[in-house]
Order: structure tokens, then C-alpha cells, then sequence
């Protein structure tokens, strides 16, 4: 019973009418979906390349990159955390007010009054959480499988700015509730932003070049956190960074495809063994047509002069696979929902810091370091670590280890030894730091310059600089001074952040607990 | 007047047609207008009059206070002080990372990341990296001041009372 036929009976309109409008359901849905159910390898081909929210992905992927031990998932997880910030998000928007005490208020209704708001609000929170952590994890990842080599260097900048993206949104939104918690945490971070100051005071131009005092007025409209400041935050916070992300986001998915998917090593077809048998569906059918078009991709694209053997087709395999690293992660979300309710302090009093007054944790391993310097703990060793990681793929131009876990010379053992090397070094140095205190105590009049050159901090980058130097000259190879920079600065990372969050109480003085915190 | 036209190779490349020309010169003209105007706009984050509230407050300290022991205005981050030379004022703006000092016997605390400041402001423990600033005070007739938060002015001037 064809569409002509119908058209052309001799049946009486109405009846025609009839029919059409029996058949509409099933043919309205012919239509929208259009190449019918993903069961040979053409039409799991057209469902993928057919659908505008799909066709991001290839037709056919290969069987290296679908081993969980390859991503460990964390790209999409951190994709599925943000699209849980941005639905919550949206959702919080209906009742947030971006206005000083108003804001406040607002979020005591979302509380209190909205159905099922508390529930939006934590899982807002906390999604963001956890993408900050997968973010930062899957930079771990792609660093230490070394997949950030040639041609996937811009990549891996584009990710960096993702990863500073990420940190900026959360920032911003820390600030939104109005409360003690977000006011100091965000006069402080504004403060960070003015730390210039510190080095042009010293150097004694700030008259001429006030750097500092420049990028607090901008961050918050005036000389202090108040309305301006919120209105800038809030329009950061849902406007300007989250279109940024998902500039980046779509520079950063497209690049995957045209550097040529996920990197692998050269010998991954060999190393990925026969198929299992009951793996379905395998290549079932020979393919219909080639695709010329391989011709005009540089590079090693997956098809270009090598066999479709290695590969399966994306649906079901790589769209399964996304699904339930997606569902898992909504899973972890909404668990920590209702574990755990997200903070919300007294209404902020510009008169009375929060003792202590805490960002985020993951920001309280810089909170650490600025407790020694200001500028070289927010802004200098910030920004030198971000530049070194943007230029990790310029520098390193070895092709030994693509694709693997701790791929390349030293491999495991090197960064076994690099973190037992970063560890004790952070450790070492900040329990001198709270035992004995640093230069300003001992001499107080010493000027701010030393302070500023050294302190904890900085030596702390001194000492991961000349361990990874050697390392180089040691192993004959950037990779490896790059394998024991990376893995130190990441255990200076999380010991620091365990310290300021875990150790440190009222007066940023340290306690071995809260339970030992004076009460007041 | 004829013009002696030289003849051209099919290899040299055509000259520009006038047409081509006008249009890039507009094109380009159009470039600068729009460049021009974006880099005026780029000053709109930076308004030129903050929004926050005078810094300027008008004050009267209490009979009682005896030298050395600070009164902090309700509502405003500065100590007042008086003693035999006068009157001061110190920011209790901590001048690490902004936050509000507390006033204690010896001095002040912060209660960030735990600089200690002299009673006249001077740092005594880090990681603060300057003194406490010392504010403008001056003498409104009645018993009232005028302090000035915006001002800084050197360590240990006083105004007689």
C-alpha cells in the first residue's frame, strides 16, 4: 500500500482522508527518522552520518578506541556533567534575581519554595563539581597516554582552554548565592586579580602601570564586591563563558574527527587481537562505495591506506559505550543530590569575614599558595603551569609511546618515582613553612620582592623544574622531563589542596582537625 | 595623444581592474570604522564614576575612649584612634587579599590567611606585603571628624583634636 496508489484510488476523499490520518504516526515518524532501523551496516552507517546531533561521530570507530582502559570515559563524562549544569542551570534561572540581597532570598526560595528546587540546586552544584574533576582528569588522561602529539597539538590547547573555561564558570558561580561563603571567597579572588599590585608596588611604577588595580575594577565594575559585581558575575556566569565553552567544545569535538580520532599506538590493530566471537554486528557486508574524499584528508585519517578490519561500526558500539558512561555520571550527580545538600551560609556581611574564609576546594591548593604570596601563588605559578601545559605538545616531538599509558622512556617507573619526588618535596617544605613559619616572620622588615621570589611556592616550582631538567638530560628525552613536571605539579596540586581544605582553620592557622578549631 | 600601451605576457598578472580596487579600499575602509569603534567600545567595562557608596563619613568618637583602643564606625572598615597627639584612622582592610582585620590589643589579625599587623599597622607577620593604610582624618568642629577612606596618607600623622 504505497503513497501513488492512495493518491490515485478511486475511493471517495473522505475515506482517503481517513486512511492518511490513520497512517500518520508511523509515517511521521518514517519521516523524521528516515533511514529506518540501524540493522545492516548502511543503514548503521546513514544513522549516523543521517542525524545532525550524531554525525559529530565516525561511521565506524576503531576497536583502540573503544577499550574503556583507552579514555576511561572522561571526555563524555565531563560533556554529560556539563549538560546536567546546563539544564539545572537554566532551570535555577527561572527564580535566581541577580541582585544583592534579592539574590540571596532567591536561593532561599529555591530552597524552600519551589518544588524539587533543592534537588535542582545540588545537582547544579554538584555536577559542576564532578566536572571540574573529569575535566582535570581527562587532561591527566590525554597527558599520560601522550595523545597529545603531533597532529593533535591545537587540541590540546583548545582543551586547555576548555579546562580554564571550566574553572572560570565555576568561579563565577560561586559567587551567585550572596551569601558569607561566595562574598569572601570572591573578594578574595578579586583581590588575587589586583596581586599585580604586589610586584608594581615593589617595583614602585604601580602610579604608571597599575595591571593589578585594572583587572579588579573590571572584574567587578567598582572598588568592591557589591551589585556591579554580581551583575557581571551572573552575566559571565550564564551568558559569556558558557557560549565560550561551547565554541570550544565545538572546535574541540571537530578536531577529534579531522586529526584523526583518538591516538593510538602505530601497532594497535595487532595489539587489539581478534574480535570476539559473539561481538555483534562485525563488518557483515562488503562496502557499497569508497570514500574518495580520504584522498584530500591530510594526515593519518583512519581510513587512509589502511584496512576497515580494526573497526566497528559506531551504532551500537561507541553510542552504547557514550550512553553509559552518560547515565553513569547523571547517576553520580544525582546520588551526591541527595547524599549531600549543597552549602549556603548566613546572608554575606561586608563587615564580618567568614573565618575561614574558603573557595572552593579546588581552589584551595592556590588558597595554600597564596598564603605565602598573593601574586605568585594566584597569578604567577598559575599562569607559567597553564603555559607550560599549552606548550607540552610544542615541546615534546618524540613519536615513542603514542597512545599508551605512560607511553614514552622512564614509562611507569618514572612517574612512580616522580610522585614519591613531587610528594615529599610539598610535604617537606610546607610543614617547615607551618613549623617555622616563612621570611616575613623572621624579619619582618624585609622587602615584599623576596617574600614575593621566595616562598614556598616558587621554591616548590624550582625544585619539579630541576628534577624534570634532569630527568631530560637523564633519560635523553623532553617526554620524560615532562612525565616528572606533570606528575610533580600534580602531587603538589592534591597535597596542597588536602592541606587547605582538610588542615587549615580559623586564621588559616593549622589544626589537625576541626575538631580542634577554637571556638568563638 | 596615444599612449604607447606595452605589451604583456599572458603570464604577468592582470592589473588590478578599478572596480577591484574600490571595492577592497572599502572594504577595507569599512575594517577600520568597525575596528576603530570596537576598541572605543572596549571601554565600556570601566564606567567613570564608580558605583560604590562615598568613602567620605562624618563621625563623632566617644568621650570614654582611652589611647590606644580602637572605635570602629558601624558600618565602616576603618579603626579610629585617640591618643595624646591626636586623632587617627587606620584601614582594617588587610592589604593581602582584602579582607576585614579584627582589632586585638596588640594590634590587629586577620582572619584569612593570618597576617599580623602593629597597633599602627605595621606588618608584623605575613603574608600580608604592606602596612595597613593610614586614612585621612579631618576635624569638623563639635567634637566631629571627617574620614576619608579613599585617601592614603603616611604612617603616624595625626590631627589634633
Amino acid at each position: 500500500m504505497n503513497a501513488d496508489r492512495l493518491e490515485g484510488s478511486g475511493r471517495p476523499a473522505l475515506r482517503r482522508f481517513f486512511d492518511n490520518l490513520k497512517a500518520l504516526p508511523g509515517r511521521f515518524a518514517a519521516s523524521a527518522a528516515r533511514n529506518g532501523l540501524p540493522a545492516s551496516d548502511r543503514t548503521r552507517s546513514t544513522f549516523v552520518f543521517g542525524n545532525v546531533f550524531l554525525h559529530i561521530h565516525p561511521v565506524r570507530v576503531h576497536r583502540w578506541s573503544l577499550r574503556w582502559s583507552t579514555t576511561l570515559g572522561l571526555g563524555v563524562a565531563s560533556m554529560a556533567a556539563f549538560l546536567v549544569t546546563l539544564a539545572t542551570g537554566v532551570l535555577l534561572m527561572f527564580y535566581y534575581k541577580p541582585y544583592p540581597e534579592a539574590a540571596y532570598q532567591s536561593i532561599q526560595d529555591i530552597l524552600f519554595v519551589v518544588p524539587s528546587g533543592r534537588l535542582i540546586r545540588n545537582l547544579h552544584r554538584w555536577a559542576a563539581n564532578v566536572m571540574v574533576v573529569t575535566v582535570f582528569l581527562h587532561m591527566a588522561r590525554v597527558f599520560y597516554t601522550a595523545s597529545y602529539r603531533s597532529p593533535r597539538e591545537f587540541n590540546w590547547v583548545v582543551g586547555i582552554g576548555l579546562f580554564a573555561v571550566t574553572l572560570g564558570l565555576a568561579f563565577t558561580g560561586y559567587l551567585l548565592p550572596w551569601d558569607q561563603l561566595a562574598y569572601w571567597a570572591i573578594t578574595i579572588g578579586a583581590n588575587i586579580a589586583q596581586s599585580p599590585r604586589e610586584v608594581t608596588d615593589a617595583l614602585g611604577i604601580t602610579a604608571f602601570f597599575d595591571l593589578g588595580g585594572l583587572q579588579k575594577l573590571l572584574l567587578l565594575g567598582s572598588d568592591t564586591v557589591g551589585e556591579e559585581a554580581l551583575i557581571r558575575f551572573y552575566l559571565l556566569h550564564v551568558m559569556l563563558l558558557p557560549l565560550g565553552l561551547a565554541c570550544l567544545l565545538a572546535v574541540h569535538f571537530w578536531r577529534i574527527r579531522k586529526d584523526g580520532g583518538l591516538a593510538r599506538p602505530a601497532d594497535a590493530d595487532s595489539r587489539v587481537g581478534p574480535l570476539a566471537k559473539d561481538t555483534y554486528p562485525v563488518f557483515t557486508e562488503l562496502p557499497a562505495k569508497t570514500y574518495h574524499l580520504a584522498a584530500l584528508v591530510r594526515g593519518r585519517s583512519p581510513a587512509v591506506g589502511r584496512g576497515p578490519e580494526a573497526t566497528l561500526p559506531s551504532m551500537p558500539h561507541l553510542f552504547y559505550a557514550e550512553a553509559a558512561v552518560f547515565m553513569l555520571t547523571v547517576f553520580v550527580c544525582l546520588l551526591l543530590s541527595l547524599l549531600a545538600d549543597a552549602p549556603l551560609k548566613e546572608l554575606a556581611n561586608p563587615l564580618v569575614p567568614e573565618n575561614p574564609a574558603k573557595a572552593p576546594w579546588y581552589f584551595l591548593g592556590l588558597q595554600e599558595l597564596v598564603s605565602y604570596s598573593a601574586f605568585m601563588g594566584g597569578v604567577g605559578i598559575p599562569a607559567v603551569a597553564l603555559l607550560g601545559l599549552a606548550l607540552i605538545p610544542y615541546l615534546d616531538r618524540e613519536t615513542e609511546g603514542t597512545g599508551q599509558w605512560f607511553g614514552g622512556p622512564g614509562g611507569w617507573p618514572l612517574v612512580a618515582k616522580a610522585a614519591c619526588v613531587g610528594t615529599l618535596s610539598v610535604l617537606v617544605l610546607e610543614a617547615a613553612a607551618i613549623r617555622f613559619g616563612w621570611i616575613r616572620e623572621w624579619f619582618p622588615h624585609v622587602p615584599q620582592l623576596v617574600v614575593t621570589v621566595f616562598n614556598p611556592g616558587t621554591l616548590l616550582a624550582v625544585i619539579y623544574g630541576a628534577y624534570s631538567t634532569w630527568l631530560v638530560n637523564r633519560y635523553d628525552s623532553t617526554r620524560a622531563g615532562a612525565l616528572g613536571l606533570f606528575t610533580c605539579f600534580l602531587c603538589g596540586f592534591v597535597v596542597l589542596t588536602v592541606v587547605g581544605t582538610f588542615f587549615r582553620g580559623p586564621n588559616w592557622s593549622f589544626y589537625w582537625s576541626p575538631a580542634h578549631w577554637p571556638v568563638h | 595623444m596615444v599612449s604607447q600601451r606595452p605589451s604583456r605576457s599572458r603570464l604577468d598578472p592582470e592589473p588590478m581592474p578599478r572596480r577591484d580596487f574600490l571595492g577592497l579600499a572599502a572594504f577595507f575602509a569599512a575594517s577600520c570604522s568597525l575596528a576603530f569603534a570596537a576598541i572605543g567600545m572596549l571601554r565600556l567595562p570601566k564606567a567613570s564614576v564608580l558605583s560604590s557608596p562615598s568613602k567620605k563619613f562624618r563621625v563623632a568618637l566617644p568621650e570614654s575612649l582611652h589611647a590606644g583602643e580602637p572605635f570602629v564606625p558601624p558600618g565602616r572598615s576603618v579603626a579610629l584612634f585617640r591618643d595624646r597627639d591626636g586623632v587617627y584612622a587606620i584601614s582594617m582592610i588587610c592589604t593581602h587579599l582584602g579582607c576585614v582585620v579584627k582589632a586585638t590589643p596588640d594590634g590587629f589579625e586577620c582572619p584569612c590567611h593570618g597576617s599580623r599587623f602593629g597597633p599602627d599597622g605595621s606588618v608584623l607577620k605575613g603574608p600580608a606585603p604592606a602596612a595597613l593604610a593610614w586614612r585621612k582624618v579631618t576635624p569638623a568642629g563639635g567634637g566631629m571628624y571627617v574620614v576619608d577612606e579613599g585617601e592614603v596618607i603616611p604612617q603616624g600623622t595625626k590631627v589634633a583634636g
